[in-house]
C-alpha cells in the first residue's frame, strides 16, 4: 500500500505554517514535538504509522474555519482526526499534512426531549450521547463496539453501524443534521431538527465520506425511547449452514430482531479464558438474537425466534429471564476482538458484507483459504445485515506474514464481492481497501464519485490518498468526452 | 411540437444522453409522468421518457432486496411485494390527491423522494434505496451501493440520487430495501385533544413504536371517509400502531392510557386505519381546491406554526410536518412563518409556480455547493434543467 509522496516543499516550509497555525489556535492547541506527535501516529489500523508533519486541536468551528482556511491559502493538506479508532486508516497522518483532531470538541449543546434529539459536537463519545440521556429513558441507537472511545463525528464521516442498526438503522439513518467546514473556510449547516434537509441530499452524501468532503463540526442525532423489554436469545449449532439457515428464517419469517449476533467455534474459544460468558463449547456456531419492545410481542417474539431455532436443528437454546442474563448473554460477543487479540499476536479486522443466504458458502470458501495462507480466522457477524467480520490472526513479528494477512483479507473481500456484497460493511475504506475498489466500481464509477468531492473541495487537500486508488485533478475530472450520439436512433420507439 | 424518446434498453438510454450532451439538447426525464405538477415547471422539447425500461430484475424476499429497471410500474412492485408480505416501508404517496394522477414508476418514486406518515418511524426513500445504476449528463454509465443493506464502500451516491428530480443522471435501475408488512395496525383516536402538541409527541416519544402520529383539525377531520373520524365534529390527534397482533392490542391499550388526560379515546381497526393513513398520505383531504405547500418543520413547533398562519392545515409526523392550503403566492408568509425547516410549493398551477421558489431557497454557500455538486453530474444541465 503507497501513500502519495510527501511534498517536500511543504514539509521544508513547515515553521512558517506551524506560526500561521498558532496565530489562530493559541497555546497547547498545536503540537510540533515528536513525542507528542506520536500519540496520532496511527489509527485503528496499527499496521500503518506516520508522524503527522503537525496536529492542530482547535477548539471552536471559527478556529477550524481559520485553520481550514490558512491551509487552503498555504496548499497544505489536512486530515481530520476524531478519537483514533478508525480501523481502515482513514485519519493515517500524511508527513506533509496537518492532523486536525476534535478531541476538543466535548460539549453537548443541546438536549431536546420533545423533538427526539440531541445536538453534539463532534468530539463527544457515542456512549456519552447515550449517557446524557439514559436517565430519562432514551438513547442513541447505533452503536458501534468502540462506543467509550469513538466520536460522534468520526461515526458520521465512516457511517459506523453496531448491532442495533437491524432493525434502528445505521448512523446515516439516525443523523438530522450537521454543521461543518469546506476546505476553503467556509461554514455550511445541512438539516437541523426537521426531518429531510431539503434540496439536493448533501447531508446524505457526506456520512460515510470518511473525511474526504469536510469538517463535521456539529451533529444533531435522533434518540430514541428505550423499548420496555429486551430479552437474549442464545442458539448454537452444531454446522455454520445451520446457523446461516435460522437467520434467514428468522427474517424471512418478517421477523426484524433489535440485534442478531453470530461467532463461530474460533472465537467462542478465544474467550473461554477471558470472559465468563457463558456460551456451550461444543457448538459450531453460536446466535445471540436480542427482541425488543413491548412484553408480549418480546414474550411472543421469543416464542417464535425459539420454534425456528429448533426447527432449522439448534443444539443449544436459553433465553434470558432477566435483564442481568440477557447482558450476560452479550458480554461475550462484547469481549469478541479483544478475547481474539489474546489469543494472537496480532490480527486484522475484516469488513465485508454479503447477501445473506451465501454465508455458508462464504464460510467454507474462507476456510479454504485460511489453509492456503496457513492462517487462523475467526469469524464474528452482524449476522441479520450479512456483514461480516472476519478477523485473521497473525504476527507481526514474523517476516512476510503482515501481507500474507493483507493478501488473506484482500481474498476474503474479492469473494465477498464475487457474491454479490461489498469491501465495507461499516469501517470504511481508507487506506485499507482503497487498492481493492477496482474490484467493485469502474474508472467510471469512481470518477463519478470524485466529482462529487471535487464539488465540495476542488483543492484536493482534504485527506488525499484515502478512499480512491487514482487521484485525479478535479478540472481532468470535469473535462467532457465527448462522443457523438447517434441521431435519429433508428431503434428507439419516439413519439 | 414535443418529442418523447421512449428508449427500451440502457444502451438506448444511453444513446439518447450522448446525443442530448453532443448537442446540447436539454431533456426532460419522465417516468410516467405522474408528478408533473412537483417541482418548477420544465420546458423542454425532448421528453426521455423511461417508462418502457420496465421489468423487476431481482426479487430475493428473504433477503429484503429488490431490483427493478426504473421505469417499472409501481402497481407491479406493489403487486409483488403483497404477494410475499413485504412492503416499501417507508409508505411512498401516490399522487391522486394532489395531481389527480394514477401510476407512476419505481425510478420516479425515488427521484422524487417520496416518504409518509410512517417517516419518523421508517425513514424516507433515501433510507431505503440501496443502489443504482444510471447514466449521468455527461453521458457516462455509472453506478453507486450495492444489493446489501451495510455498505460504506465509497461515497453514498443513492441518497443524493433520491429527491433529485430527474436532475443530475438518468437512474435506469433502483435497488431497495424492503421490509415485512405488519401483522396488524390499529389507529388510537384522541378526540377534541386539549393540547394538540403535547398528544402528539406524547403518544411520539412513547415506548410503544408508534408508526404515525397525525392531527386533522374539525374541517379537515369532516372530509375523512372514517366514519368515526367525519362524524366526530371535532379535531382528531390519530396514531398509528402495527405489529403482530397481541402486541398491537397491548400497545394501542397503553397508548389509550396515556393520551385519555388530552380527550375522549377512541380506537379504529385495520379497514378503517388503511383507510385514514391513506387520505393523510395522499393528502386526499385537499384533493379539491387550491395550492398547497408541505412544511417540514421541528416537531414541536408544527401546531404554533400551523396555527400562527391561520390555513387550513392539517399536521403529519407529530406536528414535523405541515399539509398547508394556501396560494403558491404566499411563498414569502409562509417562509417568514419558521426560523428552521423548509416549505415546498406541491401544487399551484404552472403560471404561479414559474414565478415562486417552489422549493425553499438555500443560503448562498449551500446553493453555490448543490450546484457544483450538480455540475459534478450534468456540466451542460441537460436533464431535466431548473426543475429543482
Ligand atoms: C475495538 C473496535 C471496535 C469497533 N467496532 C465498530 C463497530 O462495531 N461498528 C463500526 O462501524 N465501527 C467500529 N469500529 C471502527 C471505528 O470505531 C468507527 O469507524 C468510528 O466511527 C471511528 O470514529 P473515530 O472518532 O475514532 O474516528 P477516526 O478514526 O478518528 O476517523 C475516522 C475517519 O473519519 C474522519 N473524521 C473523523 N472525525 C471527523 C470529523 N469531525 N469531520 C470529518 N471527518 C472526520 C477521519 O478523517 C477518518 O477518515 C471499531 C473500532 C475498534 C477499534
Amino acid at each position: 500500500m503507497k501513500m502519495p509522496k510527501p511534498d517536500q516543499a511543504t514539509i521544508a516550509r513547515r515553521s512558517e505554517i506551524i506560526k500561521r497555525l498558532r496565530a489562530i489556535v493559541p497555546g497547547e492547541g498545536v503540537i510540533v514535538d515528536e513525542n507528542e506527535l506520536t500519540a496520532y501516529e496511527c489509527d485503528g489500523l496499527m499496521a500503518y504509522r506516520q508522524l503527522p508533519m503537525v496536529v492542530v486541536l482547535p477548539q471552536t468551528t471559527k478556529q477550524v474555519s481559520d485553520v481550514l482556511k490558512a491551509c487552503h491559502e498555504m496548499d497544505v493538506k489536512i486530515v481530520p482526526r476524531g478519537a483514533g479508532t478508525g480501523l481502515s486508516g482513514g485519519a493515517l497522518p500524511l508527513a506533509d499534512a496537518v492532523t486536525l483532531g476534535l478531541g476538543k470538541f466535548k460539549a453537548i449543546l443541546d438536549i431536546d426531549y420533545d423533538n427526539r434529539c440531541v445536538v453534539a459536537q463532534p468530539g463527544v463519545t457515542n456512549r456519552a450521547i447515550t449517557e446524557a440521556v439514559e436517565d430519562e429513558g432514551y438513547y442513541y441507537a447505533p452503536d458501534p463496539s468502540s462506543k467509550i472511545a469513538c466520536t460522534i463525528g468520526g461515526n458520521v464521516a465512516e457511517n459506523a453501524g453496531g448491532m442495533h442498526c437491524l432493525k434502528y438503522g445505521l448512523t446515516t439513518n439516525n443523523v438530522l443534521g450537521v454543521e461543518m467546514v469546506l476546505m476553503d473556510g467556509e461554514i455550511i449547516r445541512l438539516g437541523g431538527k426537521h426531518m429531510d434537509a431539503g434540496g439536493l441530499d448533501l447531508l446524505g452524501a457526506v456520512t460515510g465520506s470518511e473525511g474526504l468532503l469536510g469538517v463535521i463540526t456539529g451533529v444533531t442525532v435522533r434518540i430514541l425511547k428505550q423499548p420496555d423489554v429486551a430479552k437474549g436469545v442464545l442458539v448454537g449449532f452444531p454446522n455454520v449452514e445451520a446457523g446461516g439457515e435460522c437467520v434467514a428464517k428468522i427474517i424471512g419469517s418478517g421477523i426484524i430482531p433489535g440485534a442478531m449476533e453470530m461467532m463461530d467455534k474460533m472465537v467462542i474459544g478465544a474467550m473461554q479464558d477471558f470472559v465468563d460468558s457463558g456460551y456451550p463449547l461444543d457448538v459450531e456456531s453460536l446466535l445471540v438474537v436480542e427482541l425488543d419492545g413491548q412484553e408480549i410481542e418480546v414474550q411472543y417474539l421469543t416464542e417464535r425466534v425459539s420454534e425456528i431455532a429448533k426447527s432449522v436443528g439448534s443444539t443449544f437454546l436459553r433465553v434470558s429471564d432477566t435483564d442481568e442474563e440477557r447482558q450476560q448473554m452479550w458480554k461475550g460477543r462484547m469481549s469478541a476482538f479483544p478475547s481474539v487479540g489474546r489469543i494472537s499476536p496480532d490480527y486484522l479486522t475484516m469488513d465485508g458484507t454479503i447477501p445473506r443466504h451465501r454465508l455458508a458458502d462464504v464460510l467454507t470458501r474462507m476456510t479454504e483459504l485460511s489453509k492456503d495462507y496457513g492462517l487462523r480466522v475467526a469469524n464474528v457477524f452482524h449476522a441479520g445485515d450479512g456483514n461480516l467480520h472476519p478477523l485473521i490472526l497473525f504476527d507481526a513479528n514474523k517476516p512476510g506474514e503482515l501481507d500474507r494477512a493483507e493478501e488473506f483479507g484482500h481474498d476474503i473481500l474479492r469473494l465477498c464481492v464475487e457474491v454479490g456484497g461489498v469491501l465495507t460493511g461499516e469501517h470504511g475504506v481508507g487506506v485499507e481497501k482503497r487498492d481493492l475498489m477496482g474490484e467493485v466500481f469502474s474508472e467510471d464509477d469512481l470518477k463519478q464519485q470524485q466529482r462529487l468531492k471535487c464539488a465540495f473541495d476542488g483543492s484536493g487537500l482534504l485527506n488525499p490518498g484515502k478512499v480512491y486508488p487514482t487521484l485525479h485533478r478535479c478540472v481532468e475530472l470535469g473535462r467532457m468526452k465527448i462522443t457523438e450520439g447517434n441521431i435519429p436512433f433508428p431503434d428507439i420507439p419516439r413519439f | 411540437m414535443r418529442e418523447v424518446l421512449k428508449p427500451e434498453t440502457e444502451d438506448q438510454v444511453l444513446e439518447v444522453v450522448r446525443w442530448a450532451v453532443s448537442s446540447k439538447t436539454p431533456l426532460e426525464v419522465r417516468g410516467q409522468g405522474t408528478k408533473q405538477g412537483l417541482g418548477n415547471p420544465v420546458v423542454c422539447d425532448h421528453i426521455l421518457d423511461l417508462s418502457g425500461l420496465s421489468g423487476i430484475e431481482l426479487y430475493e424476499p428473504q433477503e429484503l432486496v429488490m431490483t427493478a429497471r426504473a421505469g417499472t410500474p409501481i402497481a407491479d412492485i406493489q403487486a409483488a411485494l403483497d404477494e410475499a408480505g413485504q412492503m416499501m416501508a417507508f409508505e411512498p404517496w401516490q399522487p391522486k390527491g394532489l395531481y389527480r394522477t394514477e401510476g407512476g414508476t419505481i425510478g420516479g418514486m425515488f427521484a422524487s423522494g417520496a416518504s409518509g406518515p410512517r417517516r419518523p418511524l421508517a425513514g424516507a426513500a433515501r433510507d431505503h434505496m440501496l443502489g443504482f445504476h444510471a447514466i449521468s449528463g455527461r453521458g457516462e454509465q455509472f453506478k453507486s451501493g450495492g444489493r446489501v443493506v451495510k455498505n460504506v464502500t465509497g461515497f453514498d451516491l443513492s441518497k443524493l440520487m433520491s429527491g433529485s428530480m430527474g436532475t443530475l443522471s438518468v437512474m435506469t435501475d433502483v435497488t431497495l430495501k424492503v421490509l415485512p408488512k405488519p401483522e396488524k395496525s390499529r389507529t388510537v383516536l384522541v378526540f377534541a385533544p386539549t393540547d394538540v402538541g403535547r398528544a402528539m409527541l406524547d403518544a411520539q416519544n412513547s415506548p410503544y413504536e408508534v408508526s404515525g402520529v397525525a392531527y386533522l383539525p374539525v374541517e379537515v377531520a369532516a372530509k375523512s371517509q372514517v366514519s368515526y373520524i367525519n362524524h366526530a365534529s371535532v379535531g382528531v390527534v390519530a396514531v398509528r400502531v402495527e405489529g403482530p397482533a397481541p402486541s398491537v392490542a397491548v400497545r394501542c391499550q397503553l397508548l389509550r392510557e396515556l393520551l385519555c388526560k388530552y380527550g375522549e379515546v377512541e380506537e379504529l381497526h385495520t379497514s378503517n386505519t388503511v383507510t385514514l393513513w391513506r387520505e393523510i398520505r395522499d393528502v386526499e383531504y385537499f384533493s379539491e381546491g387550491g395550492d398547497i405547500w408541505r412544511l417540514s418543520v421541528t416537531p414541536s413547533e408544527g401546531p404554533t406554526i400551523a396555527d400562527a398562519l391561520g390555513d387550513v392545515h392539517y399536521l403529519d409526523w407529530a406536528g414535523g410536518l405541515i399539509w398547508l392550503q394556501a396560494s403558491g403566492q404566499d411563498a414569502e408568509r409562509i417562509r417568514a412563518a419558521f426560523p428552521n425547516g423548509h416549505a415546498t410549493l406541491m401544487r399551484a398551477p404552472n403560471n404561479v409556480r414559474a414565478s415562486v421558489d417552489v422549493f425553499q431557497p438555500h443560503p448562498d454557500g449551500l446553493q453555490a455547493l448543490m450546484d457544483r455538486v450538480r455540475a459534478g453530474f450534468d456540466p451542460h444541465a441537460i436533464l431535466t434543467p431548473g426543475r429543482m
